[in-house]
């Protein structure tokens, strides 16, 4: 069977989706228990004392791993300080560092994020940096201790697909922790693209929250997922040039 | 950090039945594929794969263009000494060997032997000594990397295996890549091979590129030699090598060497032959395994051979050679470390490249 | 007195507790962090903490996030 692992837990849908940015965040469960998806980010906020309260974890099933984001952190110190807040939850050791200073275009700050990875790792947190795909970031991430990384396909939100994929196929080729897709994603046509390329998993917020039909949308996305799981591990076929050899090149071992 | 984990991960695999085992439909799905890994690696290096030599070579010439252009560099290496305290079966500066005169250039003579060397065109040179542990032959090298290091831009050594610091000092006196075999994978045979000496320390041996590499060694070259040992699992291990400080040290260029060993002395024959078939499958093994791997070839090989290789993933070789000590100054000098095939001078290889449509690359870099 | 509640200046009566505070606000306990002048809390503390005059504490909870 080909599962996914990461920190110590074994995961069969390689979709994993943000709970930001639904009309409704009851579909949440629904989304949840037609694909089984297993994976699903939040955030942590202070509580609004003057409205009634609502709590996105009321929408997640309890089996699902929660893995919350350090969004807000503007420097690794920040994001220690909302991944310790985040584990003293009690809803599990992992974390989603986000650290971005830059408000344009909420690019993530590698050098922060690799300092927080270290922290943080050190501390038995279970780390999925969210990074811009760079070769030796990701290599500093691996160092770090992180246990997956999380290259952006194209800046959070834009829905712009796969920008950075010849990084990223880089990233899958010379990294050993999974690589998963995260960012930019806008259609489930890119998100086989990023698994038929290697990816381990992709991470998929805005496309789907933002869908008309944002359950719709989920179930398209998961079978995008497998389906190019599946291509990968089918390893497509190509066409060889052979016809090319016209002048053999190993022509002179006939003896 | 050792890369010997990984090597025990596969003693006790079956490697030599699993090479039995290979189908053609699995050569060719490999084939296609544009990332391979370990195991279809091993699976080029199968009897089977040896079928598909002609595909192989389309692929590898393919992709070694891309990745390195139609260039080959060039190099010769400098004996400086044959003085050697080990006991190498199968080498002629084996300290038992006394059929040989043991001699170390002076200061004047490795002037005049890069002098002469550099008069050729030459911008990288390898400089090799036999094995003479401690201080005073360190400070010897030391001595002459400052007088070698006026007339070329790139120096390599090939000599015996040191310390990261002391790795470290030779590169803060000009020197910017290593050479060093494993010679054999196989552990007991190496113990077979090195009976005395220094250099039976497998592991001290088997981490020395490591240590190369973490001491800021630009280039790091290893390699088995070919024919002591049953090769496809020796080209397995140097594959698995390569990649394992390929993977790690992004900074320093990974190479391998693929040399073929011949007769040695007191009649010594290798053990496990390997023919010019094998060689070939051996060269399109590594480039369709590691697409940026450096590979070197040495003038072991015939003029004829080397200039069929070339097309096939070759990205450096050696020319003008003489590999005894003192060579390049002395017409008459003998006793070189092992006999060489391809006598032509770098001026005619040069010309042998750019009639196959290469370019002869002299200096890959200038240190500033 | 006055404490700093998730930034904002509170009057608190003399001995409000957290826990007293968090119910007369109507906060489900569930899912709540607190963190109490810098320092983490655990639900099993709550109890133990009184309000004293220049206090910070954060409530926080889980929100939808990508
Ligand atoms: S191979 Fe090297 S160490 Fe061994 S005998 Fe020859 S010169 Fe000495």
């Amino acid at each position: 069977m080909d599962k996914l692992i990461i920190g110590d837990l074994e995961i069969r849908n390689r979709l994993f989706i943000g709970s930001g940015k639904f009309a409704n965040e009851a579909i949440i469960k629904d989304i949840m228990a037609e694909t089984g998806v297993e994976v699903v980010t939040v955030a942590l906020r202070r509580v609004d004392l003057k409205n009634s309260q609502n709590n996105v974890l009321n929408h997640i099933p309890k089996e699902t791993i929660l893995m919350p984001n350090t969004s807000g952190a503007r420097t690794a110190e920040e994001a220690v300080r909302i991944a310790r807040l985040a584990r003293a939850s009690g809803c599990g050791n992992w974390i989603k560092i986000e650290v971005i200073s830059d408000n344009k275009y909420l690019l993530p700050d590698n050098n922060e994020t690799i300092k927080a990875t270290e922290i943080l790792s050190a501390e038995g947190f279970v780390v999925l940096p969210y990074m811009h795909p760079d070769l030796y970031a990701a290599k500093a991430l691996e160092k770090a201790g992180a246990a997956a990384i999380m290259p952006l396909g194209a800046p959070i939100g834009t829905n712009r697909g796969l920008k950075t994929k010849e990084i990223i196929r880089i990233l899958i080729e010379e990294c050993t922790l999974p690589i998963i897709v995260d960012a930019g994603i806008g259609k489930p046509s890119e998100a086989l693209e990023a698994m038929e390329m290697g990816a381990a998993a992709v991470l998929v917020n805005t496309a789907i929250a933002t869908a008309g039909d944002p359950l719709l949308m989920a179930k398209a996305f998961s079978q995008a997922v497998q389906a190019g799981r599946q291509a990968f591990l089918a390893q497509p076929g190509q066409t060889v040039d052979y016809a090319r050899a016209s002048s053999p090149l190993t022509g002179f071992l006939q003896d | 950090m050792s890369f010997y984990p990984l090597l025990q991960k596969y003693k006790d695999f079956a490697l030599i039945e699993s090479l039995q085992k290979v189908t053609p439909q699995q050569v060719a799905a490999i084939l296609r594929k544009d990332r391979l890994q370990a195991q279809d690696f091993l699976a080029l290096l199968s009897p089977t794969a040896s079928s598909f030599l002609e595909e192989m070579a389309q692929k590898a010439n393919r992709l070694t263009i891309q990745h390195f252009g139609r260039t080959v560099q060039l190099y010769t290496p400098l004996y400086l000494s044959n003085l050697c305290v080990n006991r190498c079966l199968y080498c002629n500066f084996n300290h038992l060997n006394e059929s040989i005169n043991r001699r170390r250039l002076s200061p004047e003579e490795i002037e005049a032997e890069a002098k002469a060397i550099a008069h050729t065109g030459l911008k990288q040179v390898l400089l090799l000594t036999g094995d003479v542990p401690g201080q005073e032959p360190l400070q010897y090298l030391v001595k002459a990397l400052d007088i070698v290091n006026k007339h070329f831009t790139s120096i390599s050594i090939e000599i015996n295996a040191l310390s990261t610091d002391d790795y470290a000092l030779l590169v803060n006196h000009g020197v910017d890549g290593l050479t060093i075999y494993q010679e054999v994978y196989d552990e007991s045979t190496y113990e077979e091979l090195h009976p005395k000496g220094p250099k039976r320390d497998y592991l001290w041996r088997l981490d020395a590129p490591e240590r190369g590499c973490q001491a800021g060694m630009r280039r790091v070259n290893i390699g088995t030699l070919l024919g002591l040992h049953h090769w496809p699992t020796e080209v397995f291990f140097t594959g698995l090598h390569a990649q394992y400080l390929q993977d790690r040290y992004l900074d320093t260029e990974i190479s391998i060497s693929i040399p073929r060993i011949k007769a040695g002395p007191e009649g010594y024959q290798p053990q496990a032959p390997v023919s010019d078939r094998d060689l070939v499958q051996i060269i399109l093994a590594f480039r369709l395994f590691m697409p940026r791997l450096g590979i070197t070839l040495s003038t072991r090989e015939s003029a004829s051979l080397r200039d069929n290789l070339i097309p096939l993933g070759v990205t450096k070789l050696s020319s003008g050679v003489n590999t005894a000590v003192g060579g390049h100054i002395d017409e008459d000098a003998q006793d070189g470390q092992f006999t060489i095939s391809d006598e032509r001078s770098t001026e005619e290889i040069s010309q042998m490249l750019i009639q196959q449509g290469y370019q002869p690359v002299f200096q890959d870099w200038h240190n500033l | 007195m006055t404490v700093t509640i998730n930034g904002e200046q509170v009057e608190v009566a003399t001995g409000t507790t957290l826990i007293s505070y968090l119910k007369e606000k109507e906060l489900p306990m569930e899912g709540l962090i607190i963190e109490y002048n810098g320092t983490i809390i655990y639900q099993d503390d709550w109890e133990k903490i009184e309000f004293i005059e220049g206090d910070k504490i954060e409530i926080l909870t889980f929100v939808g996030g990508g």
